[in-house]
């Protein structure tokens, strides 16, 4: 059985279902679920690119290079949004952040 | 089965062990690291169906990058490792039945809506040239404005991280170089008018200070 587009989709299918799961479990530790986060873009990267393959068509990969540039960006507000967290807070536990819930 | 099918099953089983790893390790320095092994594998993956520009761009840009942010991030906050994460696996398996249907269900459709497209239909056009240099050409032509903006997005990006994270301290001892240019001398000397001598004090009165 030779690679085929599915293979492709099925590894993304899986690897985005993993990473929702670990969203949903993770409640302890914020860094986890931007690294999951990563883990869905990852994904969908993944998705993209075997398109752009098996379809002939390259402005999939042009996308996917769109979509590491605001991967990117929003790690690193994201990180630093975290460390301001952590310098107010001294915690990172998705529990404890409920200044909000009424 | 030839050998890239073989490949590709060894890289997705690594990519999602490792995946697997990083949502259910305990120690964020694992799980950073572990992400890194699946970036590695999905590089791997994306030049076995040449995508060698993205392939390299996700080792140089995530692994050189932004998960060395990561490592750092991870390393400066002090987190405390809870020793019992026993909601975590009360709620996995439930978690797991759900992202299992989640999986299947983008699996089925998927597979109905494009179902074996092995061979890869590529033009003559794309054929001759590299993928980088095909990339390119497309790039800096048809996605010129998009490119600037995402240019924009990484410069605003970089400001928002720096001024979020700045921090000035108020313990500082350090002078403003302006401040002590602009300083001028009747800020820091005052004459005082003074006479240069005095008169002596007259002798009788002197005596009388001294008696009393």
């Amino acid at each position: 059985m030779n690679m085929t587009l599915g293979h492709y989709l099925s590894l993304g299918a899986i690897l985005f279902a993993m990473s929702v799961i670990g969203i949903f479990l993770n409640r302890k530790n914020l860094i986890v679920l931007l690294m999951a986060i990563e883990l869905m873009l990852l994904a969908v990267n993944m998705n993209f690119v075997a398109f752009a393959h098996f379809l002939g068509d390259l402005h999939g990969q042009v996308f996917v290079f769109f979509i590491l540039t605001v991967a990117a960006a929003e790690s690193a507000i994201g990180l630093a949004i975290l460390m301001l967290l952590f310098r107010n807070r001294a915690s990172i536990s998705v529990e404890e952040l409920n200044t909000l819930k009424g | 089965m030839d050998y890239q099918t073989g490949f590709f099953y060894l890289f997705a089983a690594v990519l999602l062990y490792a995946a697997f790893r990083v949502i259910t390790a305990r120690n964020p320095v694992v799980a950073v690291l572990h992400l890194m092994l699946a970036f590695s594998q999905a590089s791997a993956l994306w030049l076995l169906i040449q995508a060698e520009f993205l392939g390299l761009t996700l080792v140089l840009v995530y692994l050189g990058a932004v998960m060395v942010l990561f490592l750092f991030v991870v390393m400066m906050l002090d987190i405390k490792l809870e020793g019992e994460r026993g909601s975590f696996w009360k709620h996995f398996p439930l978690a797991a039945v759900l992202g299992a249907v989640v999986a299947l269900q983008i699996i089925a459709v998927l597979w109905v809506g494009f179902p074996n497209i092995t061979v890869p239909a590529v033009p003559a056009a794309l054929a001759t040239v590299s993928n980088t240099k095909s990339l390119g050409l497309l790039l800096y032509s048809e996605y010129l404005y998009p490119i600037e903006v995402a240019a924009v997005i990484l410069l605003v990006a970089m400001i928002a991280a720096i001024a979020l994270t700045l921090r000035r301290r108020k313990d500082s001892k350090a002078i403003d170089p302006g401040v002590q240019v602009q300083v001028r001398a009747s800020d820091r000397l005052v004459v005082l008018p003074m006479n240069p001598t005095q008169k002596p004090v007259p002798l009788s009165a002197a005596i009388q200070e001294s008696k009393a």
